[in-house]
């Protein structure tokens, strides 16, 4: 008779961290990972010694001090004598700005050339891909610079328009004026207005603007119940109420009333010495910038939502038009609908793309959180080291916001599957 | 994301152990060039020619240096730099010595940790208008859009300017004399400032110069110097004795023309004979050639030659020497003694 004993149990060997396959993945991502520790150690390190070889120790102090130059662009109030923090805050909100227009103007381009791009007129669907590949194909810095060259020099100098026989004359009945310094365009005034919110002291937000959004909302809310009501009673009764005037009143009216109480009323520019006065000036910087980055960035856009559509099988078409829907309608309810599925993902990379291009902008003399933090504060205070470690956190930043904006709304798009 | 931090973290890296070494002077031997920077081209100061060689007031320094340091004035690598790399450049040892047009201030000697080694220009912030505009006086400017170059103390000067004198303007922030050059002949900004140097230099190069004029206010002193890395005192002691070598050379009447003659053999006049190396040892007191300053002189000319080849009134830049004429002719420029 045997008596069953337990197996010795295993001694660990230190061998085993070679040998043995439970073991060996640990030991080389743990060795991968001091190389990984170890390299970066020595790069903070040597930068750290030879900063202090230099006698340059890493010092945030500068943000605080007087900037002493001035931003032509400026959505926040500012002038020469605020601190360079301000200064850098005023190139962020610049940064957003452009970035926010190009993003809009791009998916708008990109969405229309995409579907025209699969157009069945061989000419339309020609010229889509020469604009695609022209676009595609040349660095953005030169769609930049070109687009600001053009601008500079094909149109009229606000001193052109001066005089009894001038060469340029403004547009749209006297309220426009296109020159190579920008566009002047008539600005909205409030002459009962009721002020601005300040936030934290730093700047001001207009309260009529507000207001009017706010209102806007309220109204879009209540014409959608109307809707709602109106689908209700045609799915009880069958028969569908006529709400459109209402709708159309409800969204237009309380807006009305709010502007005629804020006393509305627009400002024109007019030359007045060396440049037009009142109004507001856009900027050619902003016009180059704006339009080169989204031209560029619709180029990529519109290859995605070909693919896109692409990526829809030929029977949804086919059944679609079966049931009787026109072609622009099959594109709209049932197309463009499925195949947003697969355009979100790399259009939030295309997004990103068009913010981190932005960065461009010093080409053209926008300044932007690259031309003011990381440009002029950078080269008046020294402080390499800490305006680029900055100004990458910034763009590490708004990149990491409007990835995790997009992916929320790319959750909501995907297909829910039981 | 861990990627463009690391990339980000290897170029800061990078930059900072550049500046490790410090004995510029054994670099510059080593490798056989001098790494000069340069503006992007500005005629008269710094710019290619026809034939692709750099010419110009600051490159005559350049070659100066190089000739004293190596005795071949052609044994230079021009790196062009703007308003705003031009420090990193320096920092980070891409270039040995930087004679740009940069003007010595208190916080970029003691802040940016540079130092300068002298002035080579008495400069001063001027600005340049169409005469069609009618415009006298830089205090008429109100409401005007000025281009100005970014990261440069003009930029910090013309903001003083304005609000002291309590009018207003619109800056149009540019990279470089190029694109302010295309902005301002294009009118989109009314006014070009920098110094008045730089306007001049620009104005030449237009194609009807008579159409433009320089204001009269001279806004800043823009003393325009050569720098050097803080930190390697031989190599700030080099560039500052070739510069004084080129002032002293014209004083005592040492040309291009003969140096050579004078350098044969010792003259009656012992601060000649110390400057040419006929006389002591000051070369060899710096590890150089007891000849350095022959070489230093023979590269271009004394300051003088320099001034007029490049700058002067003959030619279409125009500047008169002024405040950059020698102390004995009323100037500011005056050199400490070669003892």
């Amino acid at each position: 008779m045997t008596t069953l004993t337990d197996p010795p149990a295993e001694s660990f060997k230190l061998s085993m961290l070679v040998y043995d396959t439970r073991y060996r993945s640990y030991t080389f991502q743990i060795i991968a990972l001091i190389g990984v520790l170890t390299l970066f150690g020595w790069l903070t390190n040597n930068t750290v010694q030879n900063l202090n070889d230099l006698g340059k120790e890493v010092d945030f102090g500068f943000l605080s001090t007087p900037a002493g130059y001035d931003i032509n662009q400026r959505l926040i109030e500012y002038d020469n004598q605020d601190t360079h923090l301000r200064a850098a805050f005023v190139g962020l909100l610049n940064t957003l700005l452009v970035a926010v227009l190009g993003c809009v103007t791009a998916t708008i381009i990109g969405v229309i050339v995409g579907v025209l791009r699969l157009s069945s007129n061989w000419l339309v669907a020609r010229l889509m891909t020469v604009y695609v590949e022209m676009f595609r194909n040349v660095p953005v810095l030169m769609w930049i610079v070109l687009a600001m060259a053009i601008l500079i020099e094909s149109l009229p100098s606000p001193r052109d328009f001066r005089g009894d026989t001038p060469e340029a004359t403004m547009k749209l009945f006297d309220t426009v004026a296109f020159t190579n310094r920008g566009v002047y365009v008539p600005e909205p005034l409030f002459s009962r207005g009721i002020g601005d919110l300040s936030v934290f002291g730093a700047f001001g937000i207009s309260l009529d603007l507000i207001a009017i959004i706010v209102v806007l909302i309220g109204s879009f809310w209540v014409a959608k119940r109307i809707g709602r009501k109106a689908d209700a009673t045609q799915e009880a009764t069958g028969v569908r109420p006529r709400t459109w005037h209402v709708q159309t009143a409800v969204i237009i009216l309380p807006v009305v009333i709010l502007l005629v109480l804020l006393g509305f009323h627009l400002g024109y520019p007019a030359l007045q010495g060396f440049n037009f006065q009142g109004g507001t000036h856009m900027r050619n910087s902003l016009i180059a910038l704006w339009l080169a980055l989204s031209l560029y960035t619709a180029a990529f856009i519109a290859e995605n939502v070909r693919a896109g559509i692409l990526a829809i099988s030929k029977g949804q078409t086919e059944a679609a038009a079966a049931l009787g829907l026109r072609s622009n309608r099959i594109m709209n309810l049932v197309i463009l609908p499925q195949a947003l599925r697969v355009i979100i993902p790399p259009l939030i990379s295309q997004y990103l793309n068009l913010t981190k291009n932005s960065s461009l902008a010093i080409a053209v003399g926008y300044m932007d959180i690259t031309g003011t933090l990381m440009g002029i504060t950078l080269n008046q205070t020294g402080r390499e080291l800490e305006t680029v470690l900055l100004g990458m956190l910034i763009y590490l930043v708004i990149s990491l916001i409007i990835s995790g904006v997009m992916n929320i709304y790319n959750e909501r798009k995907k297909l829910v599957e039981r | 994301m861990k990627k463009s931090v690391f990339l980000g973290a290897l170029t800061v890296a990078g930059l900072a152990a550049g500046v490790a070494g410090a004995a510029t002077l054994d670099d510059v031997k080593a490798r056989g060039k001098l790494n000069c920077g340069v503006t992007t081209g500005l005629v008269g100061f710094a710019a290619p020619d026809a034939n692709g060689e750099w010419e110009g007031f600051d490159v005559g320094v350049c070659r100066a240096v190089a000739a004293a340091v190596l005795g071949d004035p052609t044994a230079v690598e021009f790196v062009p730099t703007t308003g705003k790399t031009r420090f990193t450049a320096l920092a980070s040892g891409e270039i040995d010595i930087l004679p740009r047009n940069t003007t010595w201030t208190f916080s970029r000697d003691v802040d940016l940790k540079f130092t300068f080694i002298g002035v080579n220009y008495y400069d001063g912030q001027g600005f340049m208008v169409p005469k069609e505009l009618g415009v006298s006086s830089a205090k008429e400017l109100d409401g005007a859009t000025v281009c100005i170059q970014t990261g440069t103390t003009t930029e910090l000067n013309l903001a003083d300017f304005f609000r002291v004198n309590n009018i207003t303007y619109e800056p149009v922030p540019i990279e470089t004399n190029a694109e302010a050059q295309q902005q301002f002949l294009a009118g989109a900004c009314d006014v070009y400032t920098t110094d008045a140097s730089g306007l001049a230099a620009t104005r030449a190069t237009f194609e009807n110069p008579g159409d433009y004029a320089v204001l009269p206010e001279i806004i800043s002193k823009e003393p325009l110097g050569p720098l050097v890395r803080h930190g390697d005192d031989e190599w700030a002691d080099i560039a500052r004795w070739t510069l004084n070598a080129l002032i002293a050379a014209e004083e005592y009447g040492v040309t291009s023309a003969n140096v050579d003659e004078l350098a044969s053999a010792p003259t009656d006049n012992p601060e000649i004979n110390r400057l040419l190396g006929t006389e002591g040892e000051l070369g060899a007191m710096f590890g150089l050639e007891p000849t350095w300053a022959v070489a230093a002189i023979k590269a271009g000319g004394n300051y003088g030659e320099l001034f007029e080849k490049n700058i002067g009134e003959n030619t279409p830049i125009g500047l008169a020497r002024g405040l950059n004429a020698q102390y004995t002719d009323g100037g500011l420029l005056y050199t400490p003694p070669f003892r």
